[in-house]
């Protein structure tokens, strides 16, 4: 018999406790046990970036984490973010320049990209097109949306260093 | 795809480590950074029925210079290893070697002891280690031993860990005066495992090449040294004559197999476009010394 372990961990900014079977993923645990579906799984095996989630202020995929190995960690999803509206510049540029078709890939890329900023926005820099594309080798888009994408990642680059979100 | 069930449990320090796994009457696993583990896990080509979580043994962690050598902890992620000044300056090949690894998001969780241990002849640190003629450090139940890289890796996925070992840190020698070195590699896709990678550590002494040491990665069942190439560049300066020799000189190191993706003979020739690359940048002047 494999008992289930005690997880504590925040999620979103709030505490939650629960028992949960070894096995089970980080990202699992998030859609069934808390209900948070915008982590979004496709292979699980780490090639699709459909999962990836914030963990401790990180990007990691949540189908290649345990929800038992996050005990006493911070976990962001999509769903945290986009209530704490530190995407929503980023989230407009996506449907301003028509980079979210059928919208799976969305929440890892927009993880990712948000995960990016930060570093760009702090070194005040623009990427180059080649340095959002690096950024973005682990996320597949089945809808191909990838120029669109670059389109919207490189704008809201862009526009935060115009408004001065650097400085 | 699942995993099959498995029970867990989360140690503190390597002692405990070892007893954990020494306890398990069944098959057990250290999980390190998981970005190898689980996805074999999820496709069911592992089912043990223990893992053992180290990511949380705070021994071993960290980098710093100690003695002659620069001590990596076995918990290093690749992140880290990108972003260290110590590994840039010490051990650049590192530094540019995670740059090809995965994706940012693996990094932030794969580590470099995850990496050594599963001993996949394509990843690129495996390669690092022998040309860097490092040594790892290794722990079990009989205390600790030491084994150079060069004796580390023996067959497809084999090393000299036994069992129950953990592999605890890697020691890379600080550089000697006159190093210069450069990775690269040929993939089709960022990210993705490298078709051919190299690994290059050259001493310099007045424009003459002194030593020299080559780690491929995807050219055979190891990561491979290449012996007849690394005499054929002693004692010669490093021009365009010593570049064509010595990757004529790679045919007697390297046979790479045909295997689904690419003939062995494509590889070979990708083999030796990939050394004549890096040594026209190591050769060039591009590169500056690691230790002056
Ligand atoms: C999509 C994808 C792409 C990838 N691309 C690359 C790539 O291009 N290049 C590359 O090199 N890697 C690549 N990887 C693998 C990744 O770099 C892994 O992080 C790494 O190979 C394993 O490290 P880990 O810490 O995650 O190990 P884990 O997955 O935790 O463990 C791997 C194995 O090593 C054992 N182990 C771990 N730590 C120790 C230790 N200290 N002592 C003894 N045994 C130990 C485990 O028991 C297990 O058998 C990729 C992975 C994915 C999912
Ligand atoms: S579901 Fe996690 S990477 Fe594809
Ligand atoms: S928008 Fe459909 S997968 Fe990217």
């Amino acid at each position: 018999m494999i008992a289930p372990q005690p997880l504590a961990v925040t999620v979103n900014g709030s505490p939650v406790r629960r028992f949960v079977e070894p096995r089970l993923s980080l990202a699992d645990f998030l859609r069934g046990d808390l209900g948070l579906t915008g982590t979004h799984l496709g292979c699980e095996s780490g090639a699709c970036g459909a999962c990836i989630v914030n963990l401790d202020g990180q990007p990691v995929h949540a189908c290649l984490m345990l929800a038992v190995q996050v005990d006493g960690m911070r976990v962001d999803t999509i769903e945290g973010l986009s209530d704490a509206g530190v995407l929503a510049d980023l989230q407009a540029a996506f449907h301003a320049r028509n980079a979210l078709q059928c919208g799976f890939c969305s929440p890892g890329i927009l993880v990712v990209a948000h995960d990016c900023l930060a570093s760009w926005d702090a070194s005040g820099t623009v990427p180059s097109r080649e340095a959002i594309r690096d950024a973005l080798s682990g996320n597949y888009c089945r809808c191909t949306g990838y120029e669109a994408i670059v389109d919207a990642i490189e704008s809201t680059a862009r526009a935060r260093r115009n408004r001065g979100v650097a400085a | 795809m699942k995993a099959r069930a498995f029970d867990y449990r989360r140690v503190a320090s390597v002692a405990e480590a070892l007893d954990a796994y020494a306890a398990c009457s069944g098959e057990a696993r250290y999980l390190a950074g998981g970005q190898s583990l689980l996805p074999a896990l999820n496709l069911r080509l592992d089912a043990p029925d223990l893992l053992i979580d180290i990511g949380r043994i705070e021994a071993l962690r960290g980098i710093a210079i100690d003695g002659e050598s620069l001590r990596i902890g076995a918990l290093t992620r690749h992140a880290e290893t990108l972003a260290s000044p110590l590994i840039g300056a010490h051990a650049p090949i590192l530094t540019q070697a995670a740059a090809y690894m995965a994706h940012p998001a693996i990094r932030n969780l794969g580590t470099m002891g995850g990496s050594l241990s599963l001993a996949d002849p394509a990843s690129e640190l495996p390669a690092c280690m022998r040309a860097l003629g490092a040594t790892l450090e290794i722990t079990g139940p009989d205390g600790v031993r030491a084994v150079a890289a060069d004796d580390f890796f023996r067959d497809l996925y084999e090393t000299a860990l036994v069992p129950g070992e953990l592999l605890t840190a890697v020691r890379v020698p600080l550089a000697a005066p006159g190093s210069r070195m450069h990775f690269s590699e040929i993939a089709r896709r960022r990210g993705d495992y490298a078709m051919v990678g190299l690994a290059a550590n050259l001493v310099l002494a007045d424009g003459i090449v002194t030593s020299a040491r080559f780690g491929f990665c995807s050219v055979g069942p190891t990561p491979m040294r290449a012996p007849a190439t690394e005499a054929m560049l002693t004692g010669r300066p490093l021009d365009p004559d010593a570049i064509a020799a010595a990757r004529a000189a790679l045919a007697e190191d390297l046979s790479p197999d045909d295997d689904d993706s690419l003939s062995g003979a494509a590889r070979m020739h990708l083999a030796r476009v990939l050394l004549g690359r890096v040594l026209a940048t190591l050769g060039d002047g591009r590169v500056e010394a690691v230790a002056a």
